[in-house]
């Protein structure tokens, strides 16, 4: 066990005192407030960019550019009366919020958001938890966001929700299985699992290290295109929210909640996209690692603790205003639509772009010549992919077999 | 690509500005013709205009409006006339604004104003009584505690006018008949209104049907293009 804890993060190194103990709760708070204010803070970012794509204000009213807007719902959701339908599976029902937002707030806890530093004397990393499984950890929390999602739809005990909560389910795992793929895309670059050891060796060199390559965005750039459309999909934005597709199932898994469980379910989607382009900054875009300031020592306090913080949240910001250009700009898929777009585009994609990414990462270590060896695996996934293809039923064929 | 040229779409709003109005910190100009909420009038000694005569509550199509007359006392009159409105109520969470009670009335003891900055937080509220409706002393609309007042809106209280001819009669088609008793927003006639009738010889001309001295075709040179058809149908 003491190898284990040995293994990830420094601050384990000479056993867990009192000290330890208490960085390390201070390091969960930390990650636990950030979580809750920024959701706060993109919610009313993505009304004011939402807004200025629309030719309007958003919110104006709460606070100095209604940045307390937020805190106004919340606060009015919170002291809001909740129903619970009859029909209800009154335990379940109560249970479901929290079942999804619990994992929301655990997949944060492998995302490095900051730097190695020193605090009172231990080395620690800038990060809730450094598992040696970290990936893994995102993959069985997202997994298991699922279970509060589907279980909210079956216990209201009514149709909507109940349509909402299969939606949901099956929706979350076709895309669970493009979205695991685009991550073994950077898996097999990166050769490990965990989130520190991914950040470190795409360091920063110079702004070279962008487009050379260091970052793992241009070595896997078809697993990163993959892994937004798959994450969108998994966090039900749009134009994935098929989940809660108002003109179709009112409110989806959402429409018997009321009052503060259903401000917990609304968090928990945002919370979620949050975790999501921080897991894109870390697999992609090099995490915290950054230029620091040049006329600064390179290991003072402002490089060591400011600097690494300040290129995640910066990276962190670009990718959200990302999502909210989406959520503007694209319309709802149909549901078959969706499927098909996962199953049969997707799934195929992310997985020969494995394929081809790992005779590349192998051929790179045995030393063969990569002007055989790579037209030889693009030309492998491209028979692969075309075999795929056809033995996909087309929509003919299966409007023929109804008929 | 229609994919991407959505996102191009989206994106290219953000130089063009946004089209929201800021409408407690800035108002947009009033139409000239706004309907708002509701005043009773007085005539200038104080007396209300009402006579309790219902037709505005039968003409209401949202039946939104309650009246009850009853007898002026002798000792002390409420209006003019025989009767008097006792009773008067308009349910704003009903009422339309169509103005047709002002158009019913025979009065214009009711009108309305260009109010409309009004809310209610409770149902009682929005019933607004003889107490709300009528207007002070000097004819001005009265502000109620829960009514929000950022423009001028009070000065037009007894701006209306009729969408069909004055009183009911061809002969008056476009001519502007609304007397403006208390001196607040008689507004000048518009296009195809031919000219501002005096009060006084507004009353004498009342219920003479084959009065034409009013066609006024000699006044408005400036209107020639409009007015042709309404010469016409006064001339004959």
């Amino acid at each position: 066990m003491n190898l284990l804890l040995a293994l990830t993060d420094p601050i384990y190194n000479g056993g867990i005192d009192l000290t330890v103990f208490l960085i390390i709760l201070g390091k969960v708070l930390f990650v636990f407030v950030l979580l809750l204010l920024s959701v706060l803070m993109y919610i009313w970012f993505m009304r004011k960019v939402i807004a200025r794509l629309q030719n309007r204000v958003g919110p104006t009213r709460a606070g100095p550019f209604g940045l307390l807007q937020t805190l106004a719902d919340g606060i009015k959701l919170f002291f809001k009366e909740q129903s619970i339908p009859n029909s209800a599976d009154r335990r379940i029902f109560k249970l479901a919020p929290y079942l999804a937002i619990t994992p929301a707030f655990l997949a944060f806890l492998i995302v490095p958001f900051g730097g190695e530093v020193t605090i009172a004397g231990h080395r620690t990393f800038l990060q809730g938890a450094e598992l040696p499984f970290g990936i893994l950890w995102l993959l069985c929390m997202s997994g298991i966001g699922l279970y509060g999602v589907m279980l909210a739809g079956w216990s209201s005990g009514s149709k909507y929700p109940l349509l909402g909560g299969v939606r949901a389910s099956a929706q979350l795992l076709s895309y669970e299985a493009a979205f695991g793929l685009a991550i073994v895309g950077v898996l097999v670059q990166a050769n490990t699992l965990s989130t520190r050891a991914i950040v470190e060796q795409q360091g920063w060199t110079g702004i070279e290290s962008i487009f050379n390559g260091d970052w793992y965005w241009l070595p896997a750039v078809v697993a990163l295109v993959i892994f937004v459309m798959a994450a969108i999909a998994e966090t039900n934005h749009p134009p994935f929210d098929m989940v809660e597709a108002e003109q179709e199932l009112t409110g989806g898994f959402l429409t018997e909640y009321t009052g503060i469980r259903f401000a917990i379910f609304m968090m928990t989607e945002f919370m979620n996209l949050i975790t999501m382009s921080a897991i894109a900054v870390t697999l992609f875009f090099g995490g915290p690692s950054g230029p620091g300031l040049g006329f600064l020592a390179p290991n003072g306090w402002f490089n060591a603790w400011v600097m690494p913080m300040f290129w995640f949240f910066f990276k962190v910001l670009l990718l959200l205003f990302a999502t909210v250009w989406v959520r503007a700009s694209l319309p709802r898929l149909r549901y078959d639509q969706l499927m098909s777009f996962g199953w049969k585009f997707l799934i195929e994609i992310a997985f020969l772009w494995v394929m081809v990414s790992a005779v590349v990462v192998v051929g790179k270590e045995e030393g063969w010549a990569m002007y055989v060896v790579l037209p030889a695996a693009v030309v492998g996934a491209l028979i692969v992919g075309l075999i795929l293809y056809l033995s996909v039923p087309k929509k003919r064929e299966l409007v023929e077999e109804i008929r | 690509m229609g994919l991407l040229q959505g996102f191009a779409v989206t994106l290219r709003q953000v130089g063009k500005g946004t089209v929201t109005e800021h409408f407690p910190k800035e108002k947009r100009p009033i139409t000239a013709r706004r309907h708002g909420r509701h005043v009773l009038n007085r005539y200038e000694d104080g007396m209300e205009k009402c006579i309790g005569c219902e037709l505005c509550a039968g003409v209401c199509p949202a039946k939104c409006i309650y009246v009850r007359g009853a007898d002026n006392p002798p000792d002390a009159p409420v209006s003019p006339g025989e009767r008097y409105g006792f009773v008067y109520e308009i349910n704003y969470l009903r009422c339309i604004h169509c103005d047709m009670c002002v158009e019913a009335c025979p009065t214009e003891a009711i009108t309305e104003t260009k109010l409309f900055e009004f809310s209610f937080t409770n149902r009682e509220d929005a019933i607004y009584t003889k107490n709300e409706l009528l207007v002070g002393d000097d004819g001005r609309a009265r502000r109620q505690p829960w009514e929000l007042w950022l423009g001028h809106e009070d000065d037009d209280t007894s701006e209306w006018m009729r969408a069909t001819a004055p009183s009911g009669q061809a002969a008056f088609e476009n001519v502007v008949a609304w007397s403006g008793e208390l001196g607040f927003g008689v507004r000048a006639p518009e296009e195809g209104q031919t000219r501002v009738v005096p009060v006084a010889e507004l009353h004498d001309d009342h219920g003479h049907d084959d009065h034409d001295d009013h066609n006024g075709h000699d006044d408005h040179d400036d209107h020639n293009g409009h007015d042709d058809h309404n010469h016409g149908g006064v001339d004959g």
